[in-house]
């Protein structure tokens, strides 16, 4: 079972990332999806965290996650804020949106590291809700490439199937540029 | 063909409401049941649905439109949580009473005080006595298909069915869960048959007051007493056991999904220590069982799906070779201890099965149960028994004391 | 043996005698003196106040009125709301007698 915990602030997609992201999953052939929100009132600007569980078998958990294989931080304000590194599993991939080059990142031992500036990317691609850029579609792409566990032709029917046509093809093209830009450093 | 899709517990029970086609819905939000009437709401206003929703000020008078239009030959439907279910307790008997088969989801959530808006079964449980069937759910696919059978065991004993899942732990989690289309689901469900209908051409007074002794009416006909009355009601719960097994089982052919006994089991076959709970908390359970028989422990699941009618003979099947029996709930009887321990407890009385029973209060107010809290909990708890420690104990898992 | 009620939710029907014969609860009987009764006097359908305030539904709109005595429970509404003052209550057991 793959469990990944997303990072962000109420009102940045978060929870909408988790279920566009086990949408694909199950789309892939993967039988048992799970997406969760944190559990409680939903705050704005709040850092918040929501889940998905991914599994070839139907899943049995709905319990919160403890130690994530894989963190998706959308916000790397968040980076000061929430412990997040620490709940990652050894050998786990840390995902942030970040415009710093990765080097300037400083990561545990045995984390995968992957940076994309997913707000630049939201941007050019008028992503953008409330004045702000909305940049779980890009880490939707840098998650495909620093994961390899699902492919970009399933995130693009999860877009759809979450999305109206209109607002989708922007997404899409987010998605793909995000996929090729992201940069993975090994440590 | 299967038509799968990815959504939350209380939408799973809006589209089984919506299946089910329902003519009146009143409902007032409460977290974490909101967004399922809201659901209902949108399907009424899109027209997906054809039903009346009544907005009202309260869920005693949720309650109380759901037992006007039931009484007037509606299939009706309401759902609540916590505070509102208690709200609506003195008419929670009334519905059963009046033998109204009106479907309610209670999405679990803790009682205050102190405030809670997160996931316990204090709520549904302290309901227990008024008469309603209680079914709980292990995950979203449940909470659809219990809704669709709830009406037809509803309609077919004429006793309220309270369709209960854990808040945000199912209520706000997605996971895939298969629709049956619309025709599958007529042909299970016949047109709801009243058992009586208010109407201006043939005036009744329903429900006027009852003495304790037999009354002879005015046609010279023997009417029931209070107690004819209540036994009536018992009876027809006792009944519903049949009733259930045999709606499980003709959903099963429809779907595909075992529903023939009134608990489940995961792989209970051969084992020892038998673990038990209603909900979600079931579920999470199986996973602590995988673990526990890679440890070589045998352990299994016996889920408690219907409380009320209690299933008094699953229990005693599920459970005649458990050497140990561990009761895992989300509820307390204060004072004693969790309320689903006593019944499994005095359902075994007599019955020569005479094992240490460990009972453990987890999640309340929403605090989070995990399969490694279980592990672990249920391993210290094999240790202490082998030990020859207390074989009857309430233990409070997680819990600072 | 009787038969049963099979209704599974109580439940009457509006009927003479659902609740029993009450006049038996009367212990002042009305007595309508036909002479100062409107209806009576004026031979035709009038005033019938007794009729309209009685809450038990006992008086019959008629000429004469008629006071249904299986049923008053002989609480006097009538003939405290009589304008021509033709109902008197009437002790139903003359303690002396």
């Amino acid at each position: 079972m793959h469990e990944i915990i997303w990072h962000g602030r109420g009102g940045q997609g978060v929870v909408v990332g988790a279920q566009i992201l086990a949408e694909a999953a199950y789309l892939q052939g993967f039988k048992g999806v799970t997406s969760a929100p944190t559990f409680g009132p939903e705050r704005r600007g709040a850092p918040l965290t929501a889940s998905t569980r991914i599994s070839d078998e139907p899943i049995r958990t709905f319990s919160q996650i403890e130690f994530a294989d894989i963190a998706v931080v959308l916000d790397s304000s968040l980076l000061g804020v929430v412990d997040i590194q620490s709940s990652i599993k050894e050998g786990g991939i840390f995902i942030i949106n970040t415009n710093l080059n990765p080097g300037q990142i400083k990561i545990k031992k045995g984390l995968k590291l992957a940076c994309i500036d997913a707000a630049k990317i939201a941007l050019k691609h008028r992503l953008v809700k409330e004045g702000a850029p909305i940049v779980n579609t890009p880490l939707l792409g840098a998650f495909a490439r620093a994961s390899n566990l699902i492919s970009l032709t399933y995130l693009e029917q999860g877009l759809k199937w979450k999305l109206s046509p209109q607002v989708a093809a922007g997404n899409i093209l987010a998605l793909k540029e995000a996929y090729e830009q992201t940069i993975i450093i090994e440590n | 063909m299967d038509n799968v899709q990815i959504m939350t517990g209380n939408t799973a029970a809006a589209i089984a409401a919506k299946l089910c086609n329902i003519q009146v819905v009143a409902a007032y939000p409460i977290t974490p049941q909101t967004s399922l009437t809201e659901t209902l709401s949108q399907f009424i206003e899109s027209g997906e649905l054809k039903a009346e929703y009544v907005r009202v000020e309260s869920e005693h008078s949720a309650l109380t439109v759901c037992i006007s239009a039931s009484t007037v030959g509606a299939r009706v439907f309401t759902s609540t949580s916590s505070h509102g279910l208690l709200y609506m307790h003195e008419q929670l008997h009334w519905a059963a009473g009046s033998r109204l088969p009106i479907v309610m989801c209670c999405v679990n959530r803790g009682v205050g005080a102190p405030w809670s808006i997160f996931n316990d079964q204090q709520d549904s449980v302290a309901q227990r006595d008024t008469g309603w069937i209680q079914i709980y759910c292990r995950d979203n696919q449940e909470i659809l298909d219990s809704v669709i059978q709830a009406y037809r065991i509803a309609e077919e004993v004429y006793a309220p069915v309270m369709v209960c899942y854990d808040g945000f732990v199912l209520s706000h989690t997605m996971m895939p869960v298969s629709i049956p289309d619309q025709k599958a689901v007529n042909s299970f469900l016949p047109p709801y048959k009243p058992h009586t209908v208010l109407s201006v051409e043939n005036p009744y007074n329903i429900n006027p007051v009852i003495f304790p002794w037999l009354r002879e009416n005015a046609e010279g006909i023997i009417c029931d007493g209070y107690m004819e009355m209540r036994y009536k009601l018992q009876k027809a719960l006792d009944c519903a056991r049949e009733v259930i097994v045999a709606t499980g089982k003709k959903y099963a052919k429809l779907t595909g999904r075992n529903y023939d006994e009134m608990l489940w089991r995961y792989k209970t076959d051969d084992a020892q220590i038998i673990l038990t709970g209603m909900g979600s908390i079931a579920m999470e359970a199986t996973a602590a069982v995988d673990q526990l028989r890679k440890d070589g422990v045998k352990a299994g699941v016996a889920g408690i799906r219907v409380f009320r009618p209690f299933p008094v003979n699953d229990v005693r099947k599920a459970f005649s070779k458990a050497q140990t029996i561990i009761v895992l709930e989300k509820d307390i009887s204060y004072g004693y201890e969790g309320a689903l321990c006593s019944d499994i407890k005095a359902a075994l009385y007599g019955t020569g099965i005479n094992v240490p029973v460990h009972n453990f209060i987890a999640g309340l107010g929403g605090r989070d149960v995990k399969v490694r809290e279980i592990f672990e909990a249920v391993q210290q708890s094999l240790q202490e028994i082998a030990a020859g420690k207390e074989s009857n104990k309430t233990i409070w898992l997680n819990c600072r004391k | 043996m009787k038969n049963r009620d099979k209704n599974i939710s109580a439940m009457s029907t509006p009927a003479i005698a659902e609740g029993g014969k009450t006049g038996d609860w009367r212990d002042m009987r009305p007595v309508i003196d036909q002479k100062k009764c409107i209806p009576s006097i004026k031979g035709k359908a009038a005033c019938y106040l007794c009729w309209l305030y009685c809450p038990e539904g006992v008086v019959k709109a008629a000429i004469p009125v008629k006071i249904d005595l299986d049923y008053c429970k002989g609480c006097g509404i009538c003939a405290e709301e009589c304008p021509a003052q033709a109902i008197t209550m009437i002790k139903e057991v003359d303690d002396n007698g």
